[in-house]
């Protein structure tokens, strides 16, 4: 089992991102410090823009995390729809 | 900048970074400033290239061109990260709302479907030549020397895969993945566009940095833009119903405009350092300028015919008018 | 057909590949040598340079709508940060002895990587790589400008900071992080890659990025917090681009292994003894710290660094061979190395000093193996000298490692009472090293080594001829104001008096 994160700045915007991956992603820990949120997962996390939509109430493009993200761990898969962290073991 | 707390204030200690002061004086400095002078490596650089022994990591005399000092080669618009990319996401957000424009209203579709054509033909293959000169600009980037002189490039460089990428848009958009693949095949193998993708090739194979500015920043861009975005799309594609490809090739026009400025500041002030370079430079431009016409007059041929050679004849005159703004005579 | 449905029924990736890839084409005109003619000689071999992968699709209009909106942010909280007299809300000046070293010594890296990237940008023969590292060659120069522009405004109050670009290329630490540098840059374009692209941005990134940026917020440098969280964004972006050219390099020929294992086996090291200024940052120089190195190392080394392994192992990958001597150096380097600092303050444009007793209470509790029973011991000395009015300054020079360019002030492999010497004869003259594997990185390419500018034998030389007060003048260091011991620096009184003016009616 490998540990996959994602680390996000802590604001306004990333508020209903952080809501959307704990709902696609039950397994996922939250973790919250001063200025940053990082959310680790077992092996893989799944960020999708349907349920970003629904939290934020208006169009997403997956691209504007770039705007808030800091780090992450894992391989990336990227489409339209999802962005995808693994560790293949 | 200073803060009164009862009778005692705090005074800074000094204005600005040594350097700077060097340079400019003993006062507060520019972000551009700061973010532009002396900070590369000048000196006891530590190994020398494997893949070629004979440079330096940071080497001046790669290039022909002298200069006292590299720094002098101050871009007029003062670009520095910052300025750049904020002036060209509100470009960006204009050639957004175009495109948005022009697509909701089935604006494509309502071009006579032979000036869709010529637009095609002419903008497409196009998209191959500005991946050329990101290519370029790339290079200029990496290999020349001085931050004030090489920050441009690279921005310049980005500003051509931009270029590259509305041209790709548009060609989606006139005529589907169909018309990208034509615009390939017309730049490897169509009569019309051998020369100038071979001058993009023989600009690949360029080592100097300043032979490959003039190449491709002056003599080419020179006269390619105002050739195909003045004369062709914003004057003749426009006035016979296209002004639907002006909308979508707003961002090229605007950027020739602007980046001239900075082209023009570093030809003048390289040329007025010495004779050697000014000399040159002038051989370096007379040579380049006369393949880049020969190379686009079947460009323009594709939408003037016959009258190709006045076209490019005028447009070469006016350039060679702009060049001696700088102090080279053609 | 209707282009438009034509045009949406394209997926993310076929329209990115159109916006890149497809805008190159086979040279005819001139040959492939010609226009690629470092690609081929450091043997690595790639038959499909399509079966590049891009991660983050980012198109030219993307990019600069995304960055000039971090941008913005970024200098909105710059600028009140200076208007606010930012620079008074951190702990206390020492904690700038940590941004001097930054702005010195590891800045300066940004601007290599940005000179570097640019150059990998033209020399692939593959447009998505190509495209890829050019973002990143733009990055970097954002990069140097933030940090230079983040710092700018300590430099007005605090000293130390006046002469980094001059000591960028003259003084002895920052030979440190630029021959790290140098060396990635003279090498070819696909070690360039494995050294910077993946060794430094991805598995070692987060130990230089995370603890610094959290240490500044822990010490209330607004500045630098900024500057750091928005930074990392782009970082993002290059560890994929890192992760992406190893995997890349893995799957185009299993020829292409063992070239890739020796690179990963020599910048990990490399790196790790870069990060040996990161460590005495972080466990000394924070007034208020955030972990200690060997807990980022647990999180961000270890664990992320088993992973990242462990994922790789399917092509053949091992862990880097200087892996265990690092696990084992992590409970000594920040201690050996801020030792080392403190005894030459005089020659450092930062300040150093005696760790308190509260101080060496946290680093006894966070280091139990080793602290106490090493080091404390040192450091008692050490104070002792002080109150005794005869402070311990070392005069005598560092000798340096040929390969990483530290003091060699480290010690053996299973035994910390004994300093590592290691020494080699190439073409008659004798090189020294801090370690076995600065000593292996050096005899794989000795020829590269021998060229490199050493600061404390150069010192001997001319025009300084060992002269410490010509060296301090060529160095541009302010002997008294940019150097020695914090407890009686114009740092300390200045930040002391200027915080109790904000903070009583006195």
């Amino acid at each position: 089992m490998s540990t996959v994160f994602i680390a996000l700045q802590a604001n306004e915007d990333t508020r209903p991102i952080i809501e959307a991956i704990e709902i696609d992603n039950p397994h996922a820990v939250v973790n919250r410090e001063p200025a940053m949120v990082k959310i680790d997962a077992p092996n893989r996390l799944v960020i999708r823009k349907d349920t970003i939509e629904e939290q934020i109430g208006r169009r997403y493009d997956l691209q504007e995390l770039q705007i808030n993200l800091i780090t992450l761990s894992g391989n990336v898969d990227e489409d339209e729809d999802t962005l995808t962290l693994t560790w293949n073991e | 900048m200073q803060i009164d707390l009862r009778t005692v204030s705090i005074q800074p200690l000094r204005n600005t970074f040594d350097h700077l002061v060097r340079r400019f004086g003993d006062k507060p400095a520019s972000r551009y400033q700061e973010g532009s002078y002396d900070i590369q490596a000048a000196e006891n650089l530590h190994y020398r290239p494997t893949w070629d022994p004979e440079q330096a990591l940071y080497d001046t005399r790669i290039t022909r061109i002298v200069m006292q000092d590299w720094y002098a080669l101050k871009d007029p618009r003062q670009f520095y990260y910052s300025t750049y990319t904020l002036a060209r996401a509100r470009q960006q957000d204009s050639m957004e709302a175009n495109f948005s424009f022009v697509e909701s209203r089935g604006l494509a579709e309502l071009l006579p479907a032979e000036l869709r054509q010529t637009a095609l033909d002419l903008l497409v293959p196009l998209r191959h030549a500005a991946w050329g000169a990101n290519q370029h600009n790339t290079f200029i980037c990496g290999y020349g020397y001085a931050t004030v002189f090489t920050q441009p490039c690279i921005y310049h460089a980005m500003d051509n895969l931009g270029t590259a990428q509305y041209l790709s848009r548009l060609g989606l958009l006139l005529g589907g993945t169909e018309a990208l693949d034509a615009g390939k095949a017309a730049w490897m193998d169509g009569e019309a566009w051998q020369p100038l993708r071979r001058y993009v090739e023989d600009c690949l194979a360029l080592r100097d940095p300043f032979e490959l500015f003039v190449a491709q920043n002056v003599a080419l861009d020179g006269l390619l833009y105002p050739l195909v975005y003045e004369r062709i799309v914003d004057d003749y594609l426009s006035s016979r119903g296209g002004s639907a490809v002006a909308m979508l090739t707003q961002f090229m026009s605007d950027w020739f405009d602007e980046t001239r400025k900075w082209v023009d500041a570093v030809l003048k002030v390289a040329a007025a350092e010495s004779e050697h370079n000014r000399e040159q430079l002038q051989a370096w431009t007379g040579a380049w300028t006369d393949r880049a016409a020969a190379a686009l007059l079947p460009v323009v041929g594709l939408v003037f015919g016959s009258h190709a050679d006045d076209v490019v004849g005028e447009q070469v005159a006016a350039f060679k008018a702009r060049i001696e703004k700088t102090g080279i005579a053609l | 057909m209707d282009m438009k449905t034509a045009a949406k029924k394209l997926s993310l990736k076929d329209k990115y590949k159109l916006f890149t890839r497809d805008l190159g084409w086979e040279p005819t005109y001139r040959s492939k040598e010609e226009v690629f003619p470092y690609a081929q000689y450091e043997g690595i071999k790639v038959h499909d340079w399509d079966k590049w992968e891009d991660p983050f699709r980012l198109t030219m209009d993307s990019y600069w709508k995304y960055q000039a909106e971090k941008e913005r942010k970024f200098y909105a909280i710059i600028d009140a940060h200076a208007q606010n007299n930012g620079h008074l809300n951190i702990t206390d000046a020492r904690y700038l002895s940590a941004l001097k070293i930054f702005l010195q010594a590891i800045s300066p890296g940004e601007y290599s990587a940005h000179k570097g990237f640019a150059r990998v940008g033209r020399e692939f023969p593959g447009v998505g790589t190509q495209v890829a590292c050019q973002m990143q060659a733009i990055d970097e120069i954002r990069h140097a400008q933030t940090q230079i522009h983040a710092l700018s405004n300590y430099n007005k109050y605090y000293n130390g900071f006046h002469a980094f670009a001059e000591q960028r290329d003259r003084i002895w630490y920052t030979s440190v992080a630029r021959s790290f540098f140098d060396d990635a840059m003279s090498a070819g374009p696909f070690e360039f890659m494995i050294a910077i692209g993946f060794s430094f941005e991805y598995v070692l990134t987060n130990l230089l990025f995370v603890p610094f940026m959290s240490g500044a917020a822990y010490n209330g440098d607004m500045a630098t917090v900024t500057f750091g969280f928005s930074a990392q964004s782009d970082e993002a972006r290059h560890m994929t681009l890192g992760l992406e050219c190893i995997k890349f390099m893995l799957e185009q020929d299993p020829d292409n292994l063992p070239i890739v294992q020796g690179w990963i086996d020599k910048w990990f090291w490399r790196g790790f003894r870069v990060l040996g200024l990161v460590s005495t940052m972080m466990d000394y120089m924070l007034p208020k710290r955030v972990m200690s190195w060997r807990e980022a190392w647990n999180i961000y080394g270890v664990e992320n660094g088993s992973a990242l392994f462990k994922d790789l192992a399917r092509y053949g990958i091992r862990a880097p061979k200087g892996w265990d001597h690092a696990e084992e150096a992590v409970d000594h380097m920040s201690h050996q190395f801020m030792l080392g600092l403190y005894q030459w303050s005089f020659g450092t444009s930062f300040h150093a000093w005696i760790p308190s007793d509260e101080d060496m209470d946290w680093l006894a509790k966070k280091y139990p193996t080793t602290f106490d029973k090493y080091y404390r011991p040192r450091w008692n000395h050490i104070k002792k000298l002080a109150s005794a009015g005869t402070p311990f300054k070392n005069y005598g020079l560092a000798k340096l490692c040929q390969c990483c360019q530290l003091p060699t002030v480290f010690t053996e492999p299973g035994d910390p009472t004994l300093t590592c010497h290691r020494e080699a004869d190439y073409k008659g003259d004798k090189y020294h090293f801090c370690s076995d594997h600065c000593q292996e990185i050096f005899e794989n390419e000795p020829e590269k080594y021998i060229q490199a500018w050493l600061p404390m034998p150069q010192l001997f030389q001319d025009p300084i001829n060992g002269d410490l007060g010509a060296w301090m003048d060529w160095v541009f260091l302010k002997d008294g104001q940019d150097n020695g011991d914090y407890a009686d620096s114009q740092d300390k009184r200045n930040f002391e008096l200027w915080r109790g003016m904000a903070t009583n009616n006195q």
